[in-house]
């Protein structure tokens, strides 16, 4: 399980110790992916990214290694939004320990915001998004206030 | 009876549900009538319009009333100051405080459904925004059931079917009694697909078409609504389509004989004045069935042993 076979033509990235590897990401999604994961911005973690490589179930897919952060089971099912065919895998002692797909919950509470400028969600209101997720992959979310879908461009209501 | 604590969108309605509303509705017509009643006495509702209404309004605070209970109203200025400052959430906690029911009409989306949340009191949603307005299709359900028939229904929708949430969800809940639904709508304002295919997928009859005239001698309701002079940025091409859904009792000379002509109003000049004494005629009499439908909605969420 150990060995790097997945990068093609020899390494992009150096093996990691300990850490994950967020691997499947649709191509071009993974900026999106660190968004999710909180990391953007000036951050201290230490984060490599592969964009747009070629892959045998992806025709292009993204791979996010972050070190010394194993993520938890709410962050990992938040990537699915946009990643949907993502596997987190765990690496402990430079070897993959644990192989993850990613699933989301049936609600989304505080994630996304919803797309209609006329909801009461967008206000002052003392309340979170709430978008109840109809279809997974794709992804199909609906917000409970106001009901507007929200398929397309979800990375960009992302709060 | 039903089990609802709010009444928030159509779709939270079961054919069942609907029914016992209509039945409620129908039990209590001579109240409506102004038959004295103390049903409700004692009690008091809340009416937080944030915007302008006047039927929706008066019909709920005359049906709590002839029921023998009270009406609290947020005038217009103290709507404007709360929506301004206060949080609606804050403004329904401490109104829900002072009454038995709130009725919200909203401009935001969704406000009524944030509202029942915040509420200790049962929630009816008057109007969220582009959203629900659930009032008047039990209303219009209602009509139709008394002044025609629900069971084999066939009917027209006219006008703007497109923005107009009021037929969406008449559409909708007709879908669940099976009715022949024909949508007669300028092409630009045509109902939006999926809800079309939301109807279909319920085995619903939908047809489409642009010409009223094609339709108008073959359905048992003719239900109009206005199409809106901003949704054209041409005052001519407005005129033209305008002109093409208005109804003129000489339109309607082929029609069946118990066609009822239906209106949430206020009308502009898609149906002529003519009309009004014709025997197909029924927008004013689905108006003051806003009353007996508010009234069931009312005992159903709040009266005794609800
Ligand atoms: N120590 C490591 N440092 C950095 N990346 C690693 C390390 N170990 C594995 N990976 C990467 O993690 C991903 C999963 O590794 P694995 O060995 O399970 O590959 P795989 O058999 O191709 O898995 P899959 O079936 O999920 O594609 C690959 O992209 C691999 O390059
Ligand atoms: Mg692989
Ligand atoms: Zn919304």
């Amino acid at each position: 399980m150990s060995e790097i076979k997945d990068v093609p033509k020899g390494l992009r990235v150096k093996p990691i110790n300990n850490g994950t590897v967020i691997d499947h990401i649709a191509g071009g999604q993974a900026l999106n992916v660190l968004k999710i994961l909180g990391i953007y911005g000036i951050t201290d973690a230490t984060v490599s990214v592969v964009m747009n490589v070629e892959s045998r179930k992806l025709c292009k897919k993204d791979i996010v290694k972050i070190e010394d952060r194993e993520l938890l089971e709410e962050e990992v099912n938040r990537i699915a939004l946009i990643a949907p065919a993502a596997s987190i895998n765990i690496i402990r002692d430079g070897k993959v320990i644990e192989k993850r797909t990613v699933d989301l919950p049936d609600e989304i509470v505080g994630v996304v915001r919803c797309q209609n400028p006329n909801c009461i969600s967008n206000t002052l209101e003392p309340i979170k998004s709430r978008m109840l997720v109809k279809t997974k992959n794709p992804v199909l979310l609906r917000c409970i206030y106001c009901e507007q879908p929200l398929t397309d461009r979800i990375a960009e209501y992302l709060i | 009876m039903f089990k609802k604590r709010h009444v928030l969108t159509m779709r939270e309605f079961s054919r069942e549900e609907i029914d016992s509303v209509l039945d409620m509705a129908a039990s209590l017509e001579p109240y409506a009538r102004g038959r004295k009643s103390d049903m409700m006495a004692g009690k008091i509702l809340a009416l937080l319009f944030f915007e302008p209404s006047t039927r929706t309004r008066m019909s709920f605070e005359t049906a709590m009333k002839r029921l023998g209970g009270g009406v609290i109203n947020l005038g217009p200025a103290e709507g404007s100051s709360i929506s301004k400052g206060e949080s609606l959430a804050d403004t329904v906690r401490v109104i829900g405080g002072y009454a038995d029911a709130l009725v919200i009409r909203h401009p935001k989306e969704g406000s009524a459904r944030l509202a029942s949340q915040f509420s200790p009191v049962p929630v009816l949603n008057a109007g969220d925004g582009a959203g629900h307005h659930p009032t008047q299709t039990l209303l219009d359900l209602y009509t139709i059931k008394k002044e025609s028939h629900l069971e084999n229904l066939s009917i027209a929708l006219v006008g703007d079917l497109k923005y107009g949430r009021t037929v969406h969800s008449l559409a909708y809940a007709l879908s669940l009694f099976g009715a022949d639904i024909t949508l007669v709508s300028p092409a630009s304002l045509r109902m939006p697909d999926p809800i079309k295919a939301d109807l279909s997928s319920k085995g619903t009859r939908v047809r489409e078409t642009c010409d009223l005239g094609e339709v108008i001698n073959n359905v048992d309701v003719l239900y109009m609504t206005r199409i809106q002079r901003e949704r054209f940025p041409d005052p001519v091409e407005y005129n033209k389509v305008a002109s093409c859904y208005r109804i003129t009792p000489e339109f309607m000379t082929g029609a069946r004989e118990g066609l009822i002509v239906m209106h949430p109003l206020p009308r502009v000049d898609e149906i002529a004045p003519s009309v009004d004494g014709t025997p197909h005629a029924r927008y004013f009499q689905q108006s003051f069935y806003g009353v007996p439908v508010r009234m069931a909605l009312l005992k159903m969420l709040i009266g005794r042993g609800a």
